[in-house]
């Protein structure tokens, strides 16, 4: 220990050097490949496998309850007898209002794609606002918090008036539903920049714009993308109740449509793409939160 | 002739509610040109407060600081931070913390290239090229210390103010650091103002250490000039007699002076 002290004294730079390198923390994340597949499989078969074997218990369960004659639901079987055109060819067009399953949740998806961009790009800009400013907060947060409690479905009959056409008024609603948790999320976020980034932003000078890129959204990511994926899910749970109000060819009309033709097996498959759907979008969002902020969280 | 730095007569309150502490009172401090000045004091009597009042991230009470005898109130780069907990950039690679700085400050006068050899360089300064695409998160924390003080190095500030720069490292890591600082200072001939509690780091590399007394309205008790020519070297400081006074006359006047009240 005495020599190492010695030696840095006395040396000059490129001495130095190595010596520090003893000091670095060894870096976890490099695993070699090779290591990685066997695991990478036998992960796949642990989290597949398991759901696999609950969900063919529960269609038995299901097909034991409502298997008899003069059941109030069709059953599985039933339900595969009525609708398996929907079920293996989602992307069908056989006429202006009979087109597979996918097709209509592409249009929704459409609409709450709109709907639900927006919501973050004005959640995120206003979140920040209230974030930053004590005056923005004191003025707006209390308005907000008693307009985000106010049901998705409340605000459609004013949209409609307000547009005048139900696919705006569709999107709309999913902007105002999905809007809260993103623009809450993210004020807390920017309220929680630790003093230190804002010091180095005013020692550098940075301006408002500078700011905003640079260290306000990174610094919040974490809590930015908690509120897009608590917003995407609402956005969904919105869309499908707005459009079996609002008609066109999304999936919730289609379900409205099915149930006042009493297709009920159509809609025992329109319910399985909701849920497959909203699934895969909390999913995407979830999978890019936690790609943009790999390094924030690990602080 | 008018010093290159000056605290003219700083005084510092914080106001809480309807209560109001004084935690620096008529500090008065001229710094030279090339100077390094270490500031030590007791925990909490205001060293950070004064180190902050300097780089104009906090607002004085009364009194002023002037550079080159212009007043500075706001922060800016011509002050650069080393702060106590090296506050990188977490998303941020190493290079692009240095850089983030760099393309500010130089984005109008140096040309892309200019600015990423003059980046380079200052990873080089510090020892840090090796690490340059690593995040802090995968760095050490001497290590983190070192691009700190690359990126505020970078931007060529008049005065470099360090707050407690190594004072969360171990006795070995510092010891590094403080050579690089000393070796840095020798061919840079920058100014700075270090805030320290450790007096071996004091005597050993400023050439003034300002002594606090205790708050509240804490002030300079003493200054000690340190007269150990450069370049310094550890082991043959032990046992010189002006080392050996000067550290002496700074724990005298920290433990039996001004020794330091615990609050019950
Ligand atoms: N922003 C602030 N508001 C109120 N009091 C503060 C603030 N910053 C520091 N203080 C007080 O000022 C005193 C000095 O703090 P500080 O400068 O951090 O001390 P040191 O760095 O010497 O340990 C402490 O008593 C602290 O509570
Ligand atoms: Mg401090």
């Amino acid at each position: 220990m005495t020599l190492a002290v010695v030696k840095t004294q006395e040396a000059a730079a490129p001495l130095a050097a190595p010596e520090a390198k003893v000091i670095a923390l060894p870096t976890s994340q490099k695993t070699s490949f090779a290591k990685m597949l066997p695991r990478y499989g036998r992960s796949l078969v642990s989290n597949v496998v398991p759901p696999l074997i609950t969900a063919a218990i529960l269609l038995l369960i299901w097909q034991i309850a409502f298997g008899r004659a003069g059941a109030t639901l069709p059953s599985p079987v039933q339900v595969w007898k009525d609708a398996s055109d929907l079920i293996v060819d989602p992307f069908f067009v056989t006429g202006p209002q009979d087109i597979g399953l996918g097709w209509r949740t592409l249009t929704s998806l459409q609409r709450v794609g709109i709907g639900f961009s927006l919501a973050a790009i004005v959640g995120v800009m206003v979140g920040a606002l209230v974030g930053q400013s004590v005056w923005a907060m004191r003025g707006l947060d209390p308005i907000f918090q008693i307009l985000r409690t106010v049901p998705p479905l409340a605000w459609l009959p004013i949209s409609l008036a307000a547009f005048r056409d139900s696919s705006p008024s569709a999107i709309f609603v999913i902007f105002i539903t999905s809007i809260w948790p993103i623009l809450i999320n993210t004020a807390v976020g920017v309220r929680n920049i630790p003093q230190d980034y804002r010091n180095v932003a005013q020692v550098l000078r940075l301006n408002t714009f500078e700011f905003f890129w640079k260290i306000m959204l990174p610094s919040a990511a974490p809590y930015i993308f908690t509120g897009l994926r608590i917003g995407i899910g609402l956005a969904w749970l919105a869309i499908v109740a707005a459009e079996m109000l609002t008609g066109g060819v999304g999936i919730g009309f289609f379900i409205w449509d099915a149930w006042n033709s009493s297709r009920l097996s159509d809609i025992v498959v329109a319910l399985f793409y909701i849920g497959f759907v909203g699934f895969v979008l909390d999913r995407i969002v979830g999978a890019i939160g936690s790609l943009v902020t790999r390094g924030t969280a690990a602080a | 002739m008018t010093a290159y730095l000056k605290l003219d007569h700083i005084s510092k309150s914080f106001r809480r509610g309807s209560t109001e502490t004084e935690v620096l009172r008529d500090i008065n401090l001229g710094i030279d040109k090339g100077e390094i000045v270490s500031i030590i004091g007791h925990s909490g009597c205001g060293k950070s407060t004064l180190l902050n009042l300097i780089a104009g991230l906090t607002p004085v009470t009364s009194g002023g600081v002037l550079l080159e005898d212009r007043e500075v109130n706001a922060p800016g780069p011509e002050r650069a931070v080393v702060f106590q907990n090296h506050s990188l950039l977490p998303w941020l690679t190493v290079y692009d913390n240095v850089a983030l700085a760099v393309d500010k400050v130089f984005g109008d006068t140096k040309s892309r290239a200019e600015r990423r050899s003059w980046i380079m360089h200052n990873l080089d300064l510090v020892q840090m090229t090796h690490a340059r695409d690593k995040r802090p998160s995968e760095i050490s924390g001497g290590m983190k210390q070192r691009v700190g003080i690359a990126r505020a190095l970078a931007i060529e500030p008049k005065i470099l103010l360090l707050d407690e720069p190594f004072g969360a490292l171990d006795a070995l890591t510092r010891a590094h650091l403080q050579d690089s600082v000393m070796q840095i200072h020798a061919s840079l001939k920058n100014t700075m103002i270090m805030i320290t509690h450790d007096v071996d780091e004091a005597v050993l590399l400023s050439d003034r250490i300002v002594m606090m007394t205790n708050g509240p309205s804490a002030t300079i008790g003493e200054v000690l000039d340190v007269r150990l020519s450069r370049p310094r070297k550890r082991l043959d400081l032990v046992a010189d007699r002006a080392y050996i006074a000067a550290r002496e006359s700074v724990l005298k006047f920290l433990y039996e002076r001004h020794r330091f009240v615990e609050a019950a």
